[in-house]
């Protein structure tokens, strides 16, 4: 693997249209991930991660749209591309899945077919030799008698199933890179434990990066060698796993933190209010002035309120958007 | 397949009953018979003993509850009374004219699934463009026009002024007899269906699943082929069934208006001499046909989209 | 903006309308019903009789308004009548359940199943034709689509807190029928009746064509269009302003119900490029 990062994003601006003017969504994003490795998107409903993962496929439509930044995939310049070449990338380079699998598969087609599509678009494939790929994609992600659950329409699986079929989808011609959308979020929780270990564990096998994007901090801890804390349409925190965890340096990371309800906090610690933060999400029209989280923020001061402050580098590695960092 | 054939059926012969039912309750309580109304439009002038004699003749003077079970027993033989006016078994009245009708209902409802089908589609492939703007416009034009107005314009085009088609009658079973009225009938259906489509395809085409899709990296012309025109299709049949009743219930009047010899026009000449046993045998044929229709798109619909079966 | 257009060009058009009726005493040249002199009969348009004459003389323009009062008093008052009965039916099916709610879902399929121009059809044999039958015969005809959905509020509606609350305060059915579930469901109510008006003045035209509306000699539009059809090729204008007032109307109905819908209808999206 060459040293190169597989995926650059520079300054990335998202705009939203609406009746005419124009707000940035997300605004001065800028990370890396490498070849197989495993990032973390995570924030709060609206901090702009979902749109990040669709500007990354070239998925954004109307009134959706990139505005500026540079997307760099394998080197390559991206965020400009002329659809049909775009359109080339997607699905045999990058793949995504989503969060709702019931929705999120045709509801009228065999889920089998739905997987031989990748194998007729991206290999040239037959049909028929497709559909057997098909049963052999099922049988990688742990799908009992995949070659009966091949005819099956997505409305006979369960919640769990559809999630594995639509991974298989993602996985089924390798790609470099996986943007996975909060994808264990509409499942039970007994079943997130084992789609998330078989995202890990395919990813692994076949080099494939990932970008988890989940508003679970548990989660992302779990998943991810680096963490990028969204907030407001920014990234105001981007660190190694353990060290957002450990020693979270930007106001809102600790905040999320700290409201983590633990186990065993209780006996240790006795017994405490779960620690929130107070407030809510700013809407896109309505960014404050200054650092965006300062109305929420418990240390800010008339400089917080003035300037938005530029991104600062961590001396582990990781950078951090904030006036009094930790 | 065959158990939802069946459940459909069962489901539908209550509501037949209850119709036959409620045109009997209705019939049964007008005020002027067909012999009062014969003396009514001044054509001819009966004495009272004629009356006595025609009422007696079709069991107007037998108390209600046996009368309503003679009628239960001729529909349980399928026997659906007889003319007042042409002493003929209204079966046989009706069935001579059930297939004009037919012809009429069905070339209307393919002129406007063949027209407004497509239409609806690219109008929603194209949002915003000027083929969508006219479309919708000209949709909402074609369901706000009067179909017999409709009719007449263009029996004087193309019938009088022009001369290329005849301007009215059945000719036998030519067809071009039966292109304007057609036209005339269609035109509504096609409006609806061009709208109905034209909204489908927009929902399904901003559907997650459409993103997944398009996420596999299909052009958009492979994602209509697979996966737009199959889901369209089941909102895109109900339409249409549920069309073919306005059709058939507007037929009366295109087929008044070109003496289409039809059922419609029947029914139109009954009411207005009140020959009630063929009111009521044409009501309940048309609703018949009706359900017989809906049921033939249900079925469609439960090939198409696996999850009906099921419910 | 294309769905405020609906609005605007809708509302103009049906304005227009309710003048020409209101207003039409002032406005129409001649008596619609008694001034008929032969002497002018089947006259083109022309600087006297603007929309030129019929069979019997009469001036075409000051029928056409007249006609418009008759055509917008069943429109709105034939729709009142199916919307009337329409809640009332679907909201007390919703809300109280059980054998009623069987009932008026068997009488709404079986209402369904019947097209609704032939159902008018068969009541207006039994009563005479007429201005008041006809009222009945449209007002009960068209109520199911309305049924329907003020069954399926209600149905949604009946389980909310603020619906509890209510009952737990002692509110009578009725009570929380009208106060509690009806505003909730005004909008769509009020889009389809808008547009049922439209289908309204249609099938009044089309039961006056055929003779079982309003008889001759008052000025329906759809009778003007039945007496025109035999003087089509002398005098083809008889056909065409009634007509044309028709397509006014329902068109600028249409257009209103549609902006409407756009506006009230919660479940409509805004659906542009």
């Amino acid at each position: 693997m060459s040293g190169q990062p597989l995926l650059e994003v520079e300054n990335l601006r998202i705009d939203l249209d609406v009746g005419g003017t124009r707000f940035a969504a997300v605004q001065d994003v800028s990370f890396t991930i490498n070849r197989g490795e495993t990032m973390g998107l995570v924030g709060e409903s609206g901090c702009g991660k979902s749109i990040t993962a669709l500007a990354l496929i070239g998925l954004l439509r109307h009134p959706l749209m990139i505005g500026g930044g540079k997307i760099r995939f394998d080197g390559r310049e991206i965020q400009n591309l002329p659809a049909s070449e775009m359109r080339g990338l997607r699905g045999s380079r990058i793949a995504m899945i989503f969060q709702e699998p019931m929705t999120a598969l045709n509801p009228l087609s065999p889920v089998g077919r739905q997987i031989a599509e990748m194998f007729v678009l991206h290999k040239g494939a037959s049909w028929k030799e497709a559909e057997n790929l098909a049963v052999e994609a099922l049988a990688s992600v742990r799908v009992p008698a995949p070659e009966r659950r091949v005819k099956d329409y997505p409305h006979q699986l369960s919640g769990g199933m559809r999630q594995r079929v639509m991974i298989a989808i993602a996985l089924a011609c390798g790609p470099d890179l996986l943007l996975a959308d909060e994808p264990t979020t509409a499942l039970d929780v007994t079943v997130q434990a084992e789609i998330l270990d078989l995202i890990r564990e395919l990813s692994a096998a076949k080099g494939t990066a990932v970008l988890m994007i989940s508003h679970d901090l548990g989660l992302i801890a779990n998943m991810c060698r680096r963490v990028g804390v969204m907030y407001a349409g920014k990234l105001v925190e981007e660190r190694a796993a353990e060290d957002v965890f450990r020693s979270p340096s930007h106001p809102y990371t600790s905040g999320l933190v700290a409201s983590l309800p633990l186990l065993g906090a209780r006996a240790r610690h006795g017994r405490k209010r779960l620690r929130e933060i107070t407030g809510v999400v700013p809407p896109v029209s309505a960014f404050p002035k200054g650092c965006r989280f300062n109305p929420r923020c418990h240390a800010s001061t008339d400089l917080c309120r003035a300037e938005d402050p530029v991104v600062t580098a961590l001396p582990d590695g990781g950078f951090v958007r904030c006036h009094y960092h930790e | 397949m065959l158990s939802f054939i069946v459940r459909r059926l069962l489901q539908s012969l209550p509501i037949i009953l209850a119709v036959a039912a409620l045109i009997f309750v209705m019939f049964s309580v007008i005020p002027g018979t067909f012999a009062s109304s014969m003396s009514d439009d001044g054509r001819s002038v009966l004495d009272a003993e004629v009356m006595a004699r025609m009422n007696k003749e079709f069991g107007l003077d037998d108390p209600v509850y046996v009368r309503f079970g003679k009628y239960v027993a001729q529909l349980a033989t399928f026997d659906l009374g007889t003319s007042f006016r042409t002493r003929q078994p209204v079966a046989h009245v009706i069935a001579d004219r059930l297939w004009p009708t037919a012809q009429l209902a069905f070339a209307s409802m393919l002129f406007a699934i063949l027209i407004g089908v497509p239409l609806g589609f690219i109008a929603a492939l194209r949002p915003g463009s000027w083929i969508d703007t006219i479309s919708m416009v000209g949709a909402v034009s074609g369901l706000s026009l009067p179909k017999f107005w409709l009719g007449l314009l263009l029996m004087y085009l193309f019938a009088l002024m022009l001369g290329w088609l005849p301007s009215f009658g059945y000719g036998g079973g030519d067809l071009r007899y039966l292109i304007l009225p057609s036209v005339a009938l269609g035109v509504a259906p096609l409006a609806l269906l061009a709208r109905t489509t034209r909204a489908a395809v927009l929902d399904i085409m901003n559907a997650d699943f459409v993103r997944t899709a398009r996420s596999k990296g299909m052009s958009e012309s492979k994602v209509v082929r697979w996966h737009l025109t199959r889901n369209a299709l089941v909102i895109i049949l109900t339409t249409i069934g549920l069309q073919f009743g306005t059709v058939i219930g507007q037929a009366v009047v295109i087929e008044k208006l070109f003496s289409w010899p039809g059922l419609g026009s029947l029914l139109v000449d009954s009411v207005t001499l009140r020959d009630i046993p063929v009111v009521q045998g044409s009501i309940l044929v048309i609703v018949l046909l009706f359900l017989l229709i809906n049921m033939l798109v249900d079925v469609l619909c439960a090939i198409i989209d696996p999850r009906i079966k099921y419910t | 903006m294309k769905f405020r257009a609906n609005l605007v060009i809708g509302g103009v058009l049906f304005a227009g309308v309710i003048i020409a009726g209101i207003f039409a005493p002032w406005l129409a040249h001649t008596d619609p019903v008694m001034d008929a002199n032969l002497m002018y009969a089947e006259e083109a348009p022309g600087s006297e009789f603007w929309f030129g004459t019929d069979a019997q003389g009469r001036d075409i323009y000051s029928r056409v308004l007249y006609g418009a009062r008759i055509s917008l008093t069943v429109g709105i008052i034939s729709q009142l009548i199916n919307t009337v009965i329409g809640v009332c039916l679907g909201l007390s099916a919703g809300y109280w359940g059980g054998w009623w709610d069987d009932f008026v879902n068997g009488l709404t399929n079986m209402m369904l199943a019947i097209p609704s121009l032939i159902f008018a059809l068969a009541i207006m044999v039994i009563l005479n034709p007429g201005l008041t039958s006809l009222l009945i015969a449209l007002g009960l005809t068209n109520w199911s689509f309305t049924c329907r959905l003020a069954r399926a509020s209600a149905l949604s509606l009946k389980s909310q807190g603020y619906v509890q609350a209510a009952k737990v305060l002692g509110y009578g059915d009725i009570r929380i029928m009208l106060t509690q579930l009806l505003p909730n469901m005004l909008g769509p109510i009020i889009v389809i009746g808008t547009l049922g008006m439209g289908g309204a003045v249609l099938a009044e035209a089309a039961l006056s064509f055929l003779g079982l509306g309003i008889r001759p000699p008052y000025p329906s539009w759809g009778s003007m269009l039945s007496d025109a059809r035999d003087q089509i090729t002398t005098a083809p204008w008889i056909s065409i302003f009634p007509g044309l007032a028709i397509f006014v109307t329902v068109l600028g109905l249409n257009l209103l119900g549609d902006g409407l819908r756009d506006i009230l209808d919660p479940q409509a999206r805004t659906r542009r490029a």
